[in-house]
Parts: C-alpha cells; structure tokens; sequence
C-alpha cells in the first residue's frame, strides 16, 4: 500500500452568499506532485487555494494531511507550508532583504541562503531597495524567493506567474522542478501552461 | 531535504516587533500625526477657555486624558488594516507561530510609537495646563496604564472591522465605551491626587484592567482576526 497522501481533500463546498461556488471537489496531493488549477476568472481558484491553505473554511468538506483529519494538527500542517497568495503581502517601505527577514520570524526559513535565492530570482541588484520602487514582476519574484528558503513541503501558490516576464517564469519552472525532485509538492493556480514534467491538472468549472 | 527550524516564540514576536517598529519609523509623518494632533490641541486650550489658572487646573486631568485617548483611537484605525490590504494579515494567520503572540507584538509597537510618546508627553501638557505638581505622578502612571489598555483594546475593534471600509466610525463606536472606565478612573487619579487625596484606589483598578486586557484582548483580537479574513 502507498503511503497516504501528503494533502487530500473531500467533498470540498464552498459557498459565496448561499451560491456554491465549487462543490464537491476532492484529490490529493502527493510527494513529487504539481497540481495546477485551471478555470475561468471567478471559478473559485483562489478561493479552493484559500481554502486549502486553511485561511477560509470550506461550507462542507474536510482536509487531512499526511493521512490525518486537518483541524486537529493545523499547526504541524502549517509548518510544513508556503502559501503566497495572490498579493504578495510585502511590505512596500521596507527592502526585500527587510521583508524575508521578518516572514523568517513567521516561518522556518534559512536566512544563510537569503542571498542566493534572491540571486537565484534575479533580486540581487534590488535587494536592498524599498519595495514601493520595484514592479508588479520584481515584487512577484521577491514573494517567491521565500520558497528556496523555506523547506516547507507543500506549496500553494495562486498565480505565481502574474507579471514575471519569460526568464521569470523559466526560473520559477526550475524552482518547482527542484521542490518536486526533493519530494515537496506544489498546488498552484495559473493560465500559463508550465513545461514541467508530470503536471497534473483539475478544472473549476465555474 | 533537511527542514530549518521553525522559529521560536521570542524569534516571532521579536521579528513582527522590529518590523512594525521599522515600518513606524519609514513612515514617520504617519506615526507622528496623533502625537501632533494631541499637543496641539492641548496648547488651543488656553487660548480659546482663557489663561485663567485655576480654570485650566481644572480642566487639565481631563484634557489630557481625552486627548491621550483619541489620539491611540485615531491609530487604532491602521493597526490591522495595513497588513489586510497588503495581504501581509494572510502570512500572520497562516504563520505555524500562535496568533495571538503576533497580535502581542503589534500591540507593542502600536504602545511604543504612540501610547509612550503620548505618556512622555504629557507632563509638558501638564505644564501648559497649569496642572498642580501633586498631579504629575498620577498621570505619568495612570497614562502608561491607560495608553497600554487603549491599544491592546483598540486592537480588538480593529481586528472585529478589519475587512469592513469606512472603518473608523464603526471602530470608534465599538471601542469607545470600554474606554471609558479607563477614563474615570484615570482622571479620577488625577484630579484626586490635586484635591490632596490618595491615589491608589483609581492606579489599582487602572492597574487590574490593564491586566485583564493584557490577558484576554490578545486572544480576542486573534479570534476575530481568524473570522475576519474568513470570507
């Protein structure tokens, strides 16, 4: 028998005023898998990613993580997870190297390697830089080097590619490669087809 | 893969601390705004009531204190808010750390970039007022008490209206009743201590609320926090 997943879901509900907006949905999450969510603008994508990251609370359904009910362990779930959210959460008077210094507070994150994973992201030139003067697609890849550093096992990433440009987007195909050769795994939300090996979809429909 | 460790409770607290300590100083304008409102008001007074002493000695303990009050109320307002619209709120609530310690910290810089100052402040106010000198020490006390209840209080309603717009007329309406104990008693300290009464009657209970507040407004401001970004 395999082992159990590391992330599944069940009959997962959610309803926005009484309307569902997906119901039903259920999968699960494996070591070494890339689940991409496909489907229309306000099919519920980032909200099915919300819910799975346990910011909201889905109307009828239940999570569990490494084969045990969610709730219960929330906390063991969320050391083991990167969720960025489709605002970056940044501060924007303070430089990238200010902002991962404070989610490292938040998060397990290995500060030593700061430097290279803004290298690794095209950050180093900006990192000591207020991030009220980066772009949308500079401030996108200052969300995302918390990943190199973070260790988590499960991503779930809503749109991790708005407004990074195509040697961005290369690069963040090489993060996820490397995630899933360690055995992590990523749920992520995009329009964009990545070319990643063995990448898994499930369709909203909306 | 090896897995870093996950930060302690002091690591988190501190981290959060320092940065809204960092955010406060960038954006000084901001932080100094209440602290500018409260002074110049306070200095309006004589000119508007007249420079009589025995007026504004009157007048001074509660002055004071309505001016130390809606100056922490005006920048309860920023409190969550900020974080909400920047989606920072949404790396708090899903942080493995305990919510309410990050709450703790954010109190605590609101408390050092506006309640302290405040408290600093005021024995010059004292001054301006005419405020007797037996008046001082009761007011530098009872504000230090005062200002930390008023933030920790303000961080509640600020929590309870996080998500909601025009959010300052619902936030003054939830918070300001349950400053008004503060209020009383603060005064009463005051006003006391000039009348040549004791003042540790009016400190103790000042004193107690603050404790209470310092135990159960973290986890409330946590709860609603939680329901806030929920939906």
């Amino acid at each position: 028998m395999s082992p159990a997943p590391l992330l599944e879901f069940r009959d997962l509900t959610f309803e926005r005023n009484d309307v569902p907006l997906f119901a039903g949905l259920c999968g699960a999450v494996r070591s070494g898998d890339i689940l991409q969510i496909l489907g229309a603008n306000g099919a519920g994508k980032t909200t099915l990613l919300r819910v799975l990251s346990t910011a909201l609370t889905p109307a009828a359904g239940s999570l569990s993580w490494r084969g045990a009910p969610l709730p219960r362990q929330r906390s063991r779930y969320l050391a083991e997870l990167a969720f960025i959210g489709h605002t970056p959460g940044l501060k924007r008077s303070l430089s990238p190297r200010e902002n991962l210094r404070w989610l490292g507070g938040l998060f397990p994150l290995r500060r030593e390697r700061m430097d290279a994973a803004l290298a690794m992201l095209g950050l180093a030139e900006w990192a000591d830089i207020p991030c009220a003067q980066l772009s949308a697609g500079l401030l996108r890849r200052v969300a995302l080097a918390r990943l190199p550093l973070s260790g988590a096992t499960l991503w779930i990433l809503d749109e991790p590619l708005t407004a990074i440009d195509r040697d961005g987007t290369a690069q963040v195909e090489e993060l996820l490669r490397r995630h899933q050769a360690d055995g992590g795994a990523v749920v992520f939300s995009s329009h964009q087809a990545l070319v990643l090996p063995g990448v898994r979809q499930l369709t909203l429909a909306g | 893969m090896e897995t870093p460790e996950l930060p302690g409770l002091a690591a988190g607290f501190g981290a959060l601390l320092r940065r809204d300590l960092q955010l406060a100083w960038r954006q000084r304008g901001q932080a100094v705004n209440p602290l500018i409102f409260f002074v110049m008001v306070t200095a309006l007074v004589p000119l508007a009531v007249g420079p009589e002493p025995a007026l504004l000695t009157r007048l001074a303990p509660g002055m004071v204190w309505i001016m130390a009050l809606l100056g922490t109320l005006l920048a309860a307002d920023a409190l969550f808010h900020e974080d909400f619209v920047d989606g920072a709120l949404e790396h708090l609530v899903l942080s493995p750390q305990p919510l309410w310690l990050l709450v703790l910290a954010k109190v605590t810089a609101h408390w050092l970039v506006i309640g302290l100052p405040i408290t600093l402040l005021s024995p010059l106010l004292g001054l301006m007022l005419a405020l007797p000198d037996a008046g001082f020490m009761p007011l530098l006390v009872g504000l230090t008490l005062g200002t930390l209840v008023f933030s920790l209080l303000g961080a509640v309603g600020g929590a309870l209206t996080v998500a909601l717009g025009g959010r300052s007329v619902l936030l003054s309406l939830l918070v300001l009743p349950l400053y008004v104990p503060v209020l009383i008693f603060g005064t009463s300290a005051v006003t006391q201590a000039v009348a040549g009464g004791g003042i540790g009657g009016p400190l103790a209970l000042l004193g107690a609320i603050a404790a209470l507040a310092l135990a159960v407004a973290p986890f409330a401001a946590a709860a609603a926090l939680r329901a806030g970004i929920d939906g």
